[in-house]
């Protein structure tokens, strides 16, 4: 293992100096090396009251998917190399709530990282790896991961490979369509809708595979779900044993079709959409879109829609709850935690990344929302529960947000990670109750 | 108020004022080049700024900056013409960098659009390069066939 020499602690506090100057009057509490202490202003984000956060660790790269081990290590799946790896574990310990030693793996890139049962799976572009995991939750050898699916399309659009484990010995894997609307020429103003779209032969969907069987291809698994445009955000829920994914609705319906939509209606639609997954669920894509205003699933304008013919098509499955447009929903989880308090049990958070899709208006998302569940359904409500990602109160050209939120996962003592991979922090959000 | 402060904050207006514009305020580019930059403007907005951004900063990992970028403001305007004509679909690497989204061709865009909407990406944010003209569009494209 590579060891890397880290900063975090040192930045954490300079950053915390400088907000205590800016914010005299705020109470600044002191760094204890026994008590978890949450950064000053939780590390520049808004919370409910009662949640404090800190930053666990800084300037990781392009920090991507995690996964925390009972014992409170955290994996992260890195979208670029870090010094020629692509996969770190974060450890605390001084048990201060901070990362102070960090080291580095496996030399792909990737964003799906997983644990079930003493295996940390982790994806790279076009296969999934698996790790064995030893009784303190450390990977026995680094250097030999077992490849369980390979050959996966990979063609630089949507490539990322999220996966999600059941409780059934079976891995989940998205495979995202190499498109926006799958056009002949695509993103071309104007270009109709290829007929029936070909790719959703081998992407576009979420594929079913055997969590434990070794070089695993397109064969060997089960076209899960399909007519998921892009999926980045999913997880199992165990309450009602399914799987439940995050899609990216499609981009440009003014750009591509602007005697269709206004530009007011680009920025607004299609919605980012949650389903509820069975075998053989179709989400539609390409050729519908959910439209978060009218409620309605609707014919895309590359396939004979105009903004206002609602798809009849019977076979098409609803959303089972739609989100405001573009705000590209990479991270999913179901909280199973007793932490935070009970309204938040069994219910969803989502890690939105931030929207690019919306200009001219100014851009949205860059938060973390949460969505209430009630016998395994979201009981249709949603609330923004972290925001501030973005360090500025308008983001109207997407590289001016500073940290974006991408993963999450849920620690042993039920507090909530959340991964930013614009500047690769890593925060903590706890429940505390004052 | 302090006169010295009411002349930052008067300094910052017009700053704010130049940048709104699109260019920048020390740039004083001969009037038929600045005909030029005002038309690709509006070009830009209905071409390009949705993915490249209202200040050219493209979106990471998705479509590759313009602000600042060596390729839009080096001499190699014949790559860039082509860049607008075919569109780019293979995944390369900017500037250390790979991007993922398709762009489109433009080749339904005039020679004189396309020269007008370079010579504006070349000569707005914090970009300073020379015109590009209809003629070395015309030649670009002559190529293309």
């Amino acid at each position: 293992m590579l060891k890397i020499v880290h900063y975090s602690l040192l930045v954490a506090s300079v950053i915390g100096m400088s907000s205590a100057k800016v914010l005299a009057n705020h109470p600044v509490k002191k760094l204890s090396k026994t008590h978890v202490v949450a950064d000053t202003i939780n590390a520049g984000l808004k919370l409910p009251t009662g949640f404090e956060a800190l930053k666990v660790a800084d300037n990781l790269g392009r920090a991507r998917h995690i996964a925390v081990t009972a014992q409170g290590d955290i994996y992260v799946k890195l979208g670029r190399l870090s010094s020629g790896k692509g996969t770190l574990r974060l450890r605390d310990n001084n048990k201060d709530g901070r990362a102070d030693d960090i080291q580095s793996f496996g030399n792909f890139i990737g964003t799906g990282i997983a644990i079930k049962n003493n295996y940390l799976y982790t994806s790279s572009d076009d296969a999934v790896y698996r790790y064995q995991l030893n009784a303190n939750g450390e990977v026995i050898n680094t250097e030999a991961p077992e490849k369980i699916i390979s050959g996966l399309i990979n063609r630089g659009q949507h490539e990322t490979k999220s996966v999600a484990l059941d409780n059934d010995g079976n891995i989940y894997v998205n495979i995202g369509a190499y498109s926006n609307s799958c056009q002949i020429e695509d993103r071309k103003k104007g270009s109709l809708g290829k007929t029936p779209c070909p790719i959703l032969d081998s992407a576009g969907g979420i594929w079913k595979f055997s969590a434990s069987k070794l070089n695993q291809t397109y064969e060997n698994g089960v076209r899960y779900a399909t007519g998921l445009r892009n999926v980045v955000g999913l997880d199992w829920n165990t309450q009602n044993n399914q799987l439940y994914v995050m899609q990216h609705g499609r981009d440009q319906l003014h750009d591509l079709f602007p005697d269709m939509y206004t530009e007011k209606d680009n920025a607004e639609k299609p919605a980012e959409t949650m389903y509820a997954l069975k075998q053989g669920t179709n989400a539609g894509w390409p050729y519908v879109y959910y439209d978060p205003e009218l409620k309605k699933k609707m014919v895309a304008p590359e396939y004979g829609g105009d903004g206002k013919k609602v798809s009849t098509d019977k076979n098409i499955a609803d959303p089972a709850i739609a989100f405001p447009a573009h705000m590209a929903p990479n991270g999913l989880l179901f909280y199973t935690g007793s932490q935070f308090p009970a309204k938040y049990k069994n219910g969803a958070f989502i890690a939105f990344h931030g929207s690019w899709n919306r200009a001219p208006l100014p851009q949205e998302g860059y938060f973390v929302a949460f969505v209430p569940f009630k016998n395994g359904k979201p009981t249709g409500e949603w609330e923004i529960f972290a925001n501030g990602f973005a360090g500025v109160e308008v983001v109207t050209s997407t590289r001016s947000a500073q940290h974006r939120p991408c993963g999450l996962a849920q620690g042993p003592d039920g507090s909530l990670y959340v991964s930013d991979d614009s500047k690769g922090t890593i925060y903590k959000i706890s429940y505390t109750g004052k | 108020m302090s006169s010295i402060k009411k002349g930052l904050i008067g300094f910052a207006l017009l700053l704010f004022a130049f940048n709104f514009w699109g260019f920048k305020s020390e740039t004083k580019l001969p009037d038929p080049v600045m005909a030029s930059v005002l038309r690709g403007k509006d070009v830009y907005k209905a071409q390009c700024l949705a993915c490249h951004q209202q200040d050219g900063g493209g979106v990471p990992h998705l479509n590759p900056p313009l602000d600042g970028s060596q390729n839009v403001n080096g001499n190699d305007k014949a790559r860039l013409i082509k860049i607008v004509l075919n569109g780019l679909a293979d995944r390369v690497e900017i500037e250390g960098e790979m991007y993922s989204n398709t762009m489109a061709s433009h080749k339904d865009l005039s020679n004189q659009q396309i020269a007008d909407v370079l010579t504006y990406i070349r000569n707005s944010w914090t970009n300073k390069a020379g015109p590009v003209t209809v003629e070395e569009v015309k030649i670009g494209r002559s190529k293309l066939k």
